[in-house]
């Protein structure tokens, strides 16, 4: 059992709901991703998705894009992220996963992804362009190797389709609120109440809501139906901000962002 | 042309169903376009199936196309090599001026099956975006067009012809503001409006079914240049077929109809660009590897970490870090040859067919037809060798002008 597999098994067992923020790695600098993710665990957040920035995303809106490009502007590389979580591992103690291209982790080799993840202290992996049915060696190897891989599920994917995704996913799985890209939106469609219930009848594999997410009232809306919910371009966009001289500010609003969508979540029943 | 041209859209042992070319091609893309791409897939099928469909695409094709185009003797070119006959299959002379309209008709009479009201595209050098916009003109869809920026400033006369066909520009100001960025936007525009829109994807690129779908569509170059070819030269077929390669449509669709046929030499053409450096060529069959980009597994110029390079091409239609699927098929089976051809090279290739046979080449087609008198030139004279001569080059005119320091 991962530790994400853990955390989901406690929270479910106390009645509560996940927040799962998400922040690119590397922007404006790992350290400051590091520092992110310490932040987060002292928080209380249930588990935190780190994104590994390409050069060519299609499932990304134009923040978490930009966030992307900063980084590689920077000179993100790989390793270095795998380094820096490392360096950390004593001082973040919830879960985290990566959120990285087929691309990349291909290049790398699938295998080597998953053991040099593992090293490093990620749980699992999110890979939004890998779909089910180029997802079996994949998805085997990280069975074998108790690392999760998470998949997607959209309001477009037929009901069958969702249980067979449901079927080669660990860890949780995560549903995709719009049929869009990632992005802040006010308005949510009314039918994703429904699809994502539907979808927990059918899997003991947990769900969590992502794409869109970034007010307190979405969170009471959806908080009660989903098992989790994600949070990333209200959190890329306040990193947009940071520099080298605001750094403590930025961190601080961040913190409050995300402890206010703690609270709303942790009242939800 | 009185040979009869195989009527259906030619049936290939390749793709299989999950759209693999042997290890190439696939689906790697956001679950939300599964749906989509599903659909496509289905009504494709059921297109390829109905003779109304191919009727009603052939007669659009020789209307409104003018199709066939013809199979042309380029005597004094020939001449100057002093190799093998060096003919050219001249899709400049269709509608717009080059091979995309084959395809974007093709899509578009498939969006109005799908009863979807909304056409997207991307373009790098303008002339699938001039094609996507015609066709959408012709059939009264509305069109969006996605193009980069650097695109857009190399590329204007098409950038103005898009426009006046009704067509919407975007212009892309990420990353290298090129194709590949055009791409990234256009499949995004996709994600969120695929209920009511298609995206015409202009090569032989992208998730199954795109790669196959656009080979069909433009393999009707390649069954017309057999048939002619078959006239031409008393019954046999060419020795060598020469195509350059971007994404590789127009040489996708010379190459499939003469897979079969070992005896013809399959040779495409890749963008050499200023060297064999990194990010100053657009060689992805040569020197890249590969791996996973825009939604298929083929050879791509990537780094270590699996980012994608920067490639380089005068060309912009060649100016892209990947391609088809079946191009890497093709490659790693042996089928068809890949070489390189510099920007130079073609530079001044483009002068010889324009000196030599008054025709003005697309910048792309000129690689083609550099290393087509390179290859006829260590033939034998009573061999053939076609040249898909892929495009024309009027809107190469201004961006000849800036390379070459002329005022414009």
């Amino acid at each position: 059992m991962s530790l994400l597999d853990e955390t989901f098994a406690k929270l479910r067992s106390e009645g509560r709901k996940a927040l799962l923020p998400f922040i690119t790695a590397g922007d404006p600098d790992l350290d400051f991703t590091g520092d992110l993710l310490k932040d987060f665990g002292k928080a209380g957040v249930a588990a935190c998705e780190v994104g590994v920035p390409y050069s060519d995303p299609v499932a990304d809106g134009p923040v978490i894009q930009a966030s992307y490009q900063r980084a590689l502007e920077s000179g993100f590389r790989l390793q270095q992220l795998f380094e820096m979580r490392k360096r950390i591992a004593a001082k973040v103690t919830i879960p985290t996963l990566t959120m990285a291209s087929y691309a990349i982790i291909y290049r790398v080799g699938l295998e080597r992804y998953i053991e040099q993840s593992q090293e490093a202290g990620f749980c699992g992996a999110i890979v939004p362009d890998l779909l089910v049915e180029e997802a079996a060696e994949f998805s085997k190897l990280c069975a074998d190797r108790d690392f999760n891989l998470i998949q997607l599920v959209t309001p477009t994917t037929p009901r069958e389709r969702q249980v067979r995704i449901a079927e080669s996913s660990s860890g949780f799985l995560y549903f995709v609120s719009v049929t869009g890209i990632t992005g802040e939106r006010n308005e949510l469609p009314p039918q994703l109440i429904d699809n994502v219930g539907w979808l927990r009848e059918q899997t003991d594999v947990p769900v969590c809501i992502g794409f869109g997410i970034s007010q307190p009232e979405h969170v009471a809306k959806l908080g009660p139906v989903a098992d989790g919910l994600i949070v990333g371009s209200a959190i890329v966009r306040r990193i947009a901000q940071a520099n080298a001289e605001n750094r403590g500010e930025v961190r601080g609003e961040i913190d409050r962002y995300v402890r206010e969508m703690l609270a709303a979540i942790n009242a939800v029943k | 042309m009185s040979g009869t041209l195989p009527k259906a859209l030619s049936p290939q042992s390749v793709p299989d169903s999950a759209g693999r070319f042997g290890s190439f091609g696939g689906r790697f893309v956001p679950e939300t376009l599964t749906r989509a791409l599903d659909e496509l897939v289905a009504e494709y099928d059921k297109a390829k199936a109905d003779p109304s469909f191919q009727e009603e695409l052939d007669g659009l094709w020789k209307t409104f196309v003018g199709r066939p185009s013809p199979l042309y003797f380029a005597r004094r070119l020939t001449e100057s090599c002093g190799g093998a006959q060096i003919w050219l299959k001249r899709e400049d002379l269709n509608h717009t001026g080059a091979h995309k309209i084959n395809n974007t008709l093709g899509q578009a009479l498939l969006t109005l099956r799908m009863g979807k009201t909304r056409v997207i595209a991307e373009t790098g050098a303008g002339q699938h975006g001039v094609a996507t916009a015609t066709a959408c003109a012709h059939f009264g869809l509305p069109c969006v067009v996605y193009m980069g920026a650097e695109d857009i400033r190399r590329q204007k006369p098409n950038v103005f012809a898009m426009k006046l066909l009704g067509a919407e520009i975007r212009a892309v100001e990420s990353g290298s503001r090129t194709l590949r960025d055009a791409v990234n936007e256009a499949m995004r525009d996709w994600m969120s409006s695929v209920e009511d829109t298609h995206y015409i994807i202009g090569s032989v690129i992208g998730p199954h079914p795109f790669p196959m779908m656009v080979r069909d569509f433009q393999s009707v170059i390649g069954r017309e240049a057999r048939v002619q070819s078959l006239e031409a030269f008393d019954g046999k077929l060419p020795d060598c077929v020469v195509a350059c390669v971007g994404g590789g449509s127009n040489a996708a669709g010379i190459f499939a109809p003469f897979v079969a046929d070992d005896t013809v030499r399959l040779v495409g053409v890749e963008a050499g660009g200023r060297s064999s450096e990194p990010g100053q060529h657009a060689s992805p069959l040569t020197f890249g590897r590969p791996g996973v980009l825009h939604g298929s597994y083929s050879y791509v110029m990537q780094d270590d970490d699996g980012q994608t390079c920067d490639v380089h091409s005068m060309s912009a239609g060649l100016d892209y870090p990947g391609v088809g699927p079946e191009h890497s098929y093709w490659k790693d089976t042996g089928r068809a040859e890949y070489i390189q051809c510099r920007d130079d090279e073609a530079m001044k290739a483009f002068d010889m067919l324009a000196k030599s046979e008054g025709i003005l080449p697309a910048l792309e087609s000129s690689h083609a037809i550099a290393k087509g008198m390179e290859v006829a030139g260590k033939m034998s004279p009573d061999q053939n060798l076609v040249i898909c001569l892929s495009g024309r080059g009027d809107k190469d005119a201004m961006e000849l002008a800036r390379l070459r320091g002329e005022e414009w």
